[in-house]
């Protein structure tokens, strides 16, 4: 149990008088693949954004690869290597996939400031080979993103933490507008990460998809963890029973306390 | 199978399968616009349009003289047409453009003036004599300095305000005229050096415009301003969760603008030997039309230089031609608007298409 990847102390966020995040305490191993379960407005995606630096919370510590992590903006925790895919996908739909992949750090060949010249080819390549890596297919990655269908969209936003060898993944919703074959898509390349040992947040409303991929699950309930639950002692109605208040794990007790 | 095809899943690339350029289709309507006039030309004046079948004299059947003035009267405009691209395409627009040659004109041309004109006192002189006869270099640059500022002034205000471009660089607008018409009282300036008077000679506007079309290709196309320019535009979110400096970036590209329009003002005043505070008024819109009509879609994110060289060109030919066909310049006017406005309709229709396809 050393291993710990990540770790969050008493991490909150209010806006204003809204407590959207409350002391949440949670843990992730090495090589642990990790679903956040919860009803809409339940936090999950408040979390995401503290660790991800897309926010700044209002207390709390983020221990990330065994440091205290202050995350600035998301450049910051994507330098500390966390690879998020937004619900809303972050690509530029008139660019192509090695364009999109290495946005905002692309490689130059030159080093002139904001006119530094572009290595396409260096960063073709490197696509080439996180896309091998995770088994995702791409037609063409010539191609810009307004070309492609749902599903290959959210596989070029999953392929950043290949070409990257990000040391956390987070998927918030990642399947929640695609049709079924694109679905068992993306979940191959997730299975493929978990092969690698790649460590994984995911967010999700999808029970069986939950179930099929993940170790444990952690239930959010109006802006704190109520459960923690690994995936063998538990079943899809149980964690039900957590989502809508039904049952808190004692040590979650709150409200009781 | 070795071949691998659309939606069977394989990884490819491909260097030579590359989708038809929008490019192309602009290429493809100057060249029908051209056929369009010379048919006309043919009906209408029993003349051809561009080419000269009677005389031979410069050893071509092409009408050079024609040719060269349409390229020479688009090329002023076209400087600023290169910066209208790239705020377009980041996901904005830029409405002073023509103000701030007005105003940069103006300064320029007060730093440019010669002391004697014929040997006698320059009727015209704004400052004493130490800031007469001065070296080319000095008017350019503060002529640029000018254009620059004016654009970091636009890009700080589009960029750090929520004020949309649209507002923001209307109000330049008004402000650049007010300052030309300021800076003089309304006066014209006139009489420059040869030095200065040699930037915008003859040809040489078309030299510039090629010249710094070349180079911003270059810039949008190979560099990280052009590529981060691109993804602003087209999903300025995106572009700032990629850590984009997105608001420091905006500001770069309406400097950019700013100094592209400083830049022709000075080609413009060097040409035209004087600066008047009326000077470039509208050219705003012909350079934005210049961009949109070479495929520079309004909503950012898509459009090239090489696009909108063609669109000038293209603007060009539909004004030479009219004067060709001695229609009214009044109707040139009213043509020209349906022209902006049509090829935004045409720019909507293919993001419509483009949606659907998607």
């Amino acid at each position: 149990m050393s291993d710990i990847i990540l770790e969050t102390q008493g991490l909150t966020k209010h806006y204003g008088g809204v407590h959207a995040l409350t002391d949440a305490n949670f843990t992730l191993q090495a090589g642990e693949h990790v679903a956040i379960m919860g009803d809409n407005g339940a936090g999950k995606s408040t979390f995401v954004r503290q660790i991800t630096g897309v926010e700044i919370p209002t207390r709390g510590k983020i221990i990330f690869d065994g440091a205290e992590q202050h995350f600035e903006n998301p450049m910051d925790a994507r330098d500390a290597g966390i690879e998020t895919v937004f619900q809303t996908l972050a690509l530029a739909d008139d660019l192509n996939v090695p364009d999109n992949l290495f946005l905002g750090r692309e490689i130059v060949k030159f080093n002139l400031g904001p006119f530094s010249i572009l290595d396409y080819k260096a960063m073709r390549e490197a696509t080439m080979a996180g896309l091998e890596k995770t088994a995702v297919k791409i037609p063409n990655v010539n191609n810009t993103i307004r070309n492609m269908s749902g599903g290959q969209r959210q596989c070029v936003a999953i392929a950043r933490t290949a070409t990257f060898h990000s040391k956390l993944t987070i998927m918030d919703e990642p399947t929640a507008a695609l049709g079924v074959q694109e679905t068992a898509q993306v979940e191959n390349i997730v299975r493929t990460l978990k092969e690698a040992g790649e460590p994984l947040i995911l967010i999700s409303h999808n029970m069986r998809q939950v179930m099929d991929l993940c170790d444990r699950i952690v239930v959010f309930r109006r802006g704190r963890i109520v459960a923690n639950l690994r995936k063998e002692e538990t079943d899809g109605q149980d964690v039900v029973a957590y989502i809508t208040g039904a049952k808190t794990q004692p040590e979650y007790d709150y409200e009781a306390s | 199978m070795a071949e691998t095809t659309h939606g069977t899943g394989g990884l490819t690339f491909d260097a030579k399968k590359r989708s038809w350029p929008n490019e192309a289709n602009v290429f493809i309507a100057l060249i029908l616009i051209i056929l369009i006039f010379e048919g006309l030309g043919a009906v209408f004046r029993d003349q051809s349009f561009l080419f000269d079948f009677n005389e031979a004299r410069d050893g071509t059947i092409l009408n050079m003289a024609r040719i060269k003035i349409i390229i020479l009267q688009v090329s002023i405009i076209g400087i600023i047409a290169l910066g209208a691209t790239q705020v377009i395409v980041s996901g904005g627009i830029d409405l002073s453009a023509g103000s701030v040659v007005g105003m940069t004109a103006m300064v320029t041309m007060s730093f440019a003036q010669t002391e004697l004109v014929n040997g006698n006192p320059n009727p015209k002189a704004l400052f004493g004599p130490a800031f007469m006869d001065l070296p080319a270099l000095v008017p350019v640059l503060v002529g640029l300095l000018v254009g620059t500022g004016a654009g970091l002034v636009n890009g700080a205000l589009v960029a750090y305000t929520r004020i949309p471009p649209f507002i923001a660089t209307l109000g330049m607008m008004v402000a650049a005229r007010g300052a030309a018409q300021w800076w003089t009282r309304g006066q014209p300036i006139s009489f420059p050096t040869e030095g200065f008077a040699a930037i915008g000679d003859g040809m040489m506007p078309v030299v510039w415009f090629v010249g710094l079309a070349i180079l911003f290709h270059f810039v949008l196309k190979y560099t990280v301003y052009g590529k981060h320019t691109y993804a602003i535009g087209s999903n300025e979110d995106a572009a700032r969760m990629s850590g984009i400096k997105v608001a420091r970036h905006k500001t770069l590209v309406y400097a950019i603008a700013g100094a592209l329009a400083g830049f022709s003002a000075i080609v413009l005043a060097s040409k035209n030997l004087t600066a008047q505070t009326g000077m470039g008024l509208m050219y705003e819109l012909d350079a934005i039309a210049m961009a949109v009509i070479g495929g520079v879609s309004l909503a950012g994110g898509r459009g090239s230089i090489i696009g909108t060289v063609i669109g000038a060109l293209i603007f060009g030919v539909i004004i030479s031609g009219f004067t060709f066909l001695r229609l009214d310049a009044y109707y040139q006017e009213m043509v020209k608007g349906v022209i902006i406005v049509g090829a935004v309709v045409l720019d909507q229709w293919r993001q419509s298409r483009a949606a659907l396809r998607g």
